[in-house]
């Protein structure tokens, strides 16, 4: 018995031995092609790819992709690469990832977070590493009171976007009755609230959904007993589409008003032409018609379908960071600097950084947009105050 | 809590409730004539529903119906619905027949304990919600809208749409003739007989494999039927639709008294009225922990549910 | 009524049973060895292997290693799940209770310390980490007296739709109510208290050395994976001595049956209750290191799907065996985030990969004896139904 054991012992030995040598040359071979490509910057995106939010999360990266093809392209001899962070939008998976990039050092900058949650874990660590963050989508206020150093948003912040809605509704609308419901999503929550405090006394009613939920009838009920002449709707496109389609079913006119969580040719596609008709979906986006130059052709050309929600914006963000690594900002504490005192225009707004990282207020233009025909059509941009 | 609310549309939330609770009903006989038979949880019979919303989508899809169809005629709509219906069973029961070969049959052949069988239905769920979902790329499908919801009657002070009537009505119908089915059939007689004693049973001549296959097909078809229903009254489907209404439906069926048929129809239609008062008193967001609290209490006064477990002991 | 074992079956299909009872000899040859060797041996082994488990992060063993994401996160995450799926493995794999809501402990243990600890929660005093943790873990085993009291006089089967029913109201209650604000979670959640040693030279990610820094910080994950480790280590023990205890002993009595076990004089009630508490205590201790490193928690982590996750994880591996449990956990937590270039097919690979399993071996990867022997016995009883 003791003589195998041995023998066993030996095995284990022998195997251990194979493991470290092969480890030790993972490590020199991973030494190598690093030296070996001087250049070799990344840049990461960071958000959903899989999962039920990863529409979103593919339209920022197919944004970034392009803009660093059109990088590459002009500069063959020393290319940017775009590092994939599927977090699945969830606060779980998402710190793991965010260290991963942290720690490799040839990352300087991150498109994205793209949600808030998922937001609130990693960016302190990314920040923490110095990493850049330019998040082309994650718009919840808070994050730029965190004291996250290195953090900058591309857009506007939900408290924008609320009181430009509620701004909508009560001027262009005319609406003397408003029902408000979210989905309790922190997104969903913040938008309607927003709204909620704008919109004052003209709130007739709220209510909440849950995310996933499907069928809205009692919901559907309550408003119809309300009567109002709009509705708005914190959320996501997911209750959105389903949530409109029964409401129309019911003959309720009043007009729907959402966010940019509910901004997508799904929301059509899910409720029906006929419902979706006259909608109205906000977004401190700006229309893809007036977006400058050939992006979205070179976009299509690219992913194989049209720019979707926050593809020019996550397109922006990656452009300001490559225009940094291009002015010799190779260091992850240089391109934070170039991209801090960064102004100029790109092709969603002019760029400008205020100290917590926001974007410049007078930069930020959030948009409202109807559905008519069947298509979302820009209807004009909602004025300041 | 909003108790004026609810005082003011107590027969308004009745007939919601009743119109949800229908759906539950029908999905909750599939839990029901299985655990009746096998006594064993079929957890995966939710995606067996969601096959079903799928088929008529697609069904209707065949037939040129879009999200953005004009309600057709009357006569148009019967056989449109006739037709997803018919589809919607073939696929539900079909997809239910192989999960129960696939999943279950291997592990009865050993006679495994029911825990092992609810490892394989998650797996056997899991593997559904997730093929349907990158087929459909995670995105919800619209239908067409079929009815146009128009009011019909008033009962008392709550006005009853069509659309209300065609759901409980044909629930109704479908589990009476399920009723009939167990009841008065030879095929039913075997049913029973299996499921109050599997041994016995097989020493008179049952077939006791053909009898578990008779049973996940019925379910499997109460589903698709389900599906159809669903799709009428709610006009789109996800991939993961059944998860939520699936431990719904299951719990109908435990308050009922799981393995009761009667106890399916009574336990989905009180589950969808106590869902809505909860709804009504403390806001959407408490629905679930309101029927979930129901539940519980009546199990602790009732152990077996309400009407008691009792596929086997049928009255006859 | 034909006799299953005289079908000639697949060839594949044998050929992966005989591959598998293969591996079952030379698992238990490899268990019977390690039983015959010298006390001194076995314990110089172990101590090696703790070793080994404590230096995981530092260790660069190519395959094991995950690329796209960091490895140490990885390995908290993993060791998380295995203190979950030994908690669980109390209640479902001992006392054979089917608990379908373990994530609303694991959520009552994150909820506890955020709530009781972080700045930004509505709860007015403020506790440090050290007196979270016990009051994470005592409101867990209160919520779980508390579920435990009403329903584990209930079947089986109802108490699986019953604690399912409580895991889905513990989520509707973190998405809305206002003290777990919902889904914007709270976070500031605190980290225990101490630094690196002044002589420690090893440098941090800013390129500073380590050494009289806090330990527990945003940057450094391994503090978090050994705090983590140590739990689960220590929580192990515990149950393993439980299990062969007298409390142990009428948990396997009324698993195996319950009315017999009643007659022989184990008040079955007052042991489930204790199955139930002690399972929840394990699952709040593990929620509330969750939220600890994270330092953040939202209602977006309380997931049914997770749950029964969870009794996939124990059953898998080998329900009433720790050290299956532990391989179930390990392959739960950390195969889908090896394997992400599957990216959208991890779940549905998943899902046969749980059917598979389960038909091949329905006693789990690694079982625990007694129950592979119940298992073959209801085997040989199968023909009489089949």
């Amino acid at each position: 018995m003791r003589q195998r054991f041995v023998r066993v012992a030996g095995g284990a030995a022998l195997a251990a031995a194979m493991v470290a040598s092969a480890a030790a040359c993972a490590s020199s071979n991973g030494g190598e092609t690093a030296a070996a490509n001087k250049c070799g910057y990344k840049i990461a995106f960071f958000g959903a790819l899989t999962g039920g939010n990863a529409i979103l999360g593919i339209n920022i990266r197919d944004g970034a992709k392009l803009a660093l093809k059109q990088y590459n392209d002009k500069h063959k001899d020393c290319t940017v690469d775009l590092v994939e962070k599927d977090s699945e939008g969830s606060a779980e998976k998402a710190p793991p990832l965010a260290t991963a990039v942290a720690g490799d050092s040839k990352i300087l900058g991150v498109v994205g977070p793209a949600f808030s949650g998922e937001s609130k874990v990693a960016n302190p660590i990314l920040s923490s590493a110095g990493v850049v963050i330019l998040t082309a989508s994650a718009t919840n206020p808070a994050l730029a009171t965190s004291g996250w150093k290195t953090f900058h948003r591309g857009l506007g912040n939900d408290a924008s976007q609320g009181p430009a809605a509620a701004r909508y509704i009560k001027n262009t609308l005319k609406a003397q009755k408003v029902f408000v419901i979210d989905d309790a999503s922190e997104y969903g929550k913040g938008l309607a609230d927003q709204v909620k405090q704008t919109l004052g006394t003209a709130v007739i009613g709220s209510d909440v959904i849950q995310e996933k939920q499907t069928d809205f009838s009692a919901l559907v009920a309550k408003i119809q007993a309300a009567n109002p002449d709009a509705i708005f709707h914190g959320g996501y496109v997911r209750e959105g589409a389903p949530f409109l389609k029964q409401l129309r079913g019911a003959g309720v006119k009043a007009t729907y008003v959402a966010g940019d969580g509910a901004k997508t040719d799904d929301l059509i596609s899910g409720a029906g032409k006929d419902s979706a008709e006259g909608s109205i979906l906000t977004c401190p986006c700006v229309p893809g018609d007036k977006v400058e130059g050939s992006f979205p052709a070179d976009y299509k050309a690219l992913s194989g379908r049209d720019p979707g929600t926050y593809s020019a914006e996550a397109y922006d963000a990656a452009n300001i960071l490559l225009k940094g690594i291009e002015a010799g900002n190779t260091t992850r504490a240089k391109l934070n600097d170039f991209v801090s005192k960064y102004e100029g225009q790109g092709i969603t707004t002019k760029f400008k950084f205020q100290d917590n990282g926001e974007l410049d207020p007078n930069s930020v233009a959030v948009w409202a947009y109807i559905v008519k025909n069947g298509q979302i059509v820009p209807d004009k941009e909602i004025p300041k105050a | 809590m909003n108790i004026d609310f609810v005082v003011n549309n107590v027969w308004e939330l009745i007939v919601t409730g009743l119109t949800q609770g229908s759906i539950y009903a029908l999905v909750a006989l599939g839990y029901t004539l299985v655990y009746g038979v096998l006594k064993l949880i079929n957890f995966a019979h939710s995606e067996v529903f969601m096959v079903g919303t799928f088929a008529s989508w697609l069904t209707w899809n065949w037939l040129g119906l879009g999200v953005d169809t004009k309600v057709p005629p009357m006569v148009q709509v019967l056989g449109y619905v006739v037709i997803a219906m018919a589809v919607a069973a073939v696929a539900a029961g079909a997809t239910a027949l192989v999960i129960e070969r696939v999943a279950y049959r291997p592990l009865r052949k050993r006679n495994a304990p029911s825990l092992i069988f609810l490892i394989t239905a998650i797996g056997a769920s899991l593997v559904l919600m997730e093929a349907v979902g990158i087929i459909v790329d995670r995105q919800p499908r619209g239908m067409p809208r079929l009815v146009q919801p128009a009011a019909q009657f008033d009962f008392f002070d709550a006005t009853v749409y069509n659309v209300q009537i065609v759901i409980v009505v044909s629930a109704l119908a479908m589990m009476a003739a399920l009723d009939f089915f167990i009841k008065r059939t030879k095929w039913g007689r075997g049913v029973r007989a299996v499921a109050q004693n599997p041994e016995t049973a097989s020493l008179m001549g049952v077939n006791r494999d053909r009898i578990i296959m008779l049973i996940f097909a019925l379910g499997g078809i109460l589903a698709g039927f389900a599906a159809v229903l669903y799709c009428l009254k709610v006009g789109s489907t996800t991939y993961d639709v059944g998860f939520n209404l699936g431990i719904a439906a299951f719990a109908a069926a435990v308050l009922g008294g799981i393995g009761n048929l009667r106890g399916a129809l009574l336990g989905g239609l009180l589950l969808g009225v106590v869902e809505n008062f909860g709804a009504g008193l403390f806001g959407n967001p408490w629905r679930q922990v309101v029927s979930f609290l129901v539940l519980v209490l009546v199990l602790l006064f009732r152990p077996n549910g309400i009407l008691g477990e009792s596929l086997g002991r049928a009255r006859v | 009524m034909t006799q299953t074992n005289d079908k000639p079956r697949a060839g594949v299909t044998d050929r992966l049973r005989r591959f598998d009872d293969r591996r079952v000899e030379a698992v238990s040859g490899l268990r019977r060895r390690w039983s015959d060797l010298p006390r001194g041996w076995r314990v110089g082994a172990m101590a090696a292997f703790l070793v080994v488990l404590y230096a995981l992060p530092n260790l660069q063993i190519p395959f094991i290693r995950t690329t796209e994401t960091d490895f140490t996160g990885i390995l908290f995450l993993v060791a998380v799940y295995v203190l979950i799926a030994v908690g669980l493995n109390v209640v479902v794999g001992l006392a054979g209770l089917l608990d379908l809501g373990y994530i609303g402990f694991f959520a009552v243990g994150a909820y506890t310390v955020a709530i009781f600890g972080s700045p930004q929660s509505p709860v007015v005093i403020k506790y440090p980490w050290i007196v979270c943790i016990p009051l994470a873990i005592a409101l867990t085993m209160i919520s779980g007296v508390l579920l435990g009291w009403p329903t584990l006089r209930l079947r089986g089967d109802y108490l699986a739709i019953v604690t399912l029913g409580f895991g889905e109201i513990i989520r509707l209650f973190a998405v809305n109510s206002s003290i777990t604000a919902g889904n914007r979670g709270i976070t500031g959640v605190p980290v225990p208290p101490g630094n690196w040693p002044s002589f420690v030279q090893t440098l941090g990610v800013d390129g500073e050395p380590l050494g009289g820094r806090s330990l527990f910080s945003i940057n450094d994950t391994r503090p978090f994976y050994w705090l983590a480790l140590t739990a689960v280590l220590i929580c192990m023990y515990a149950v393993r001595r439980l299990e062969n205890s007298r409390v142990g002993r009428s948990w396997l009595a009324i698993r195996e049956d319950e009315d017999a076990a009643e007659i022989m004089g184990v008040p079955s009630f007052r042991f489930k209750l204790w199955a139930f508490a002690i399972g929840a205590a394990l699952g709040g201790l593990s929620g509330a290191l969750f939220a600890t490193k994270q330092t953040f928690f939202n209602a977006e982590t309380v997931l049914l799907q997770t749950s029964i996750l969870y009794v996939a994880a124990v059953v898998v591996g080998g329900a009433g065996n720790l050290l299956g449990v532990t391989i179930g956990a390990v392959i739960i937590a950390y195969l889908p985030e090896r394997f992400r270039e599957f990216a959208d097919y991890r779940y549905l690979i998943f899902g046969l990969a749980l059917i598979a399993v389960m038909i091949f071996r329905p006693q789990g990867i690694l079982p625990s004896r007694r129950r592979a022997v119940e298992l073959a016995d209801r085997a040989k009883e199968a023909p009489v139904n089949g």
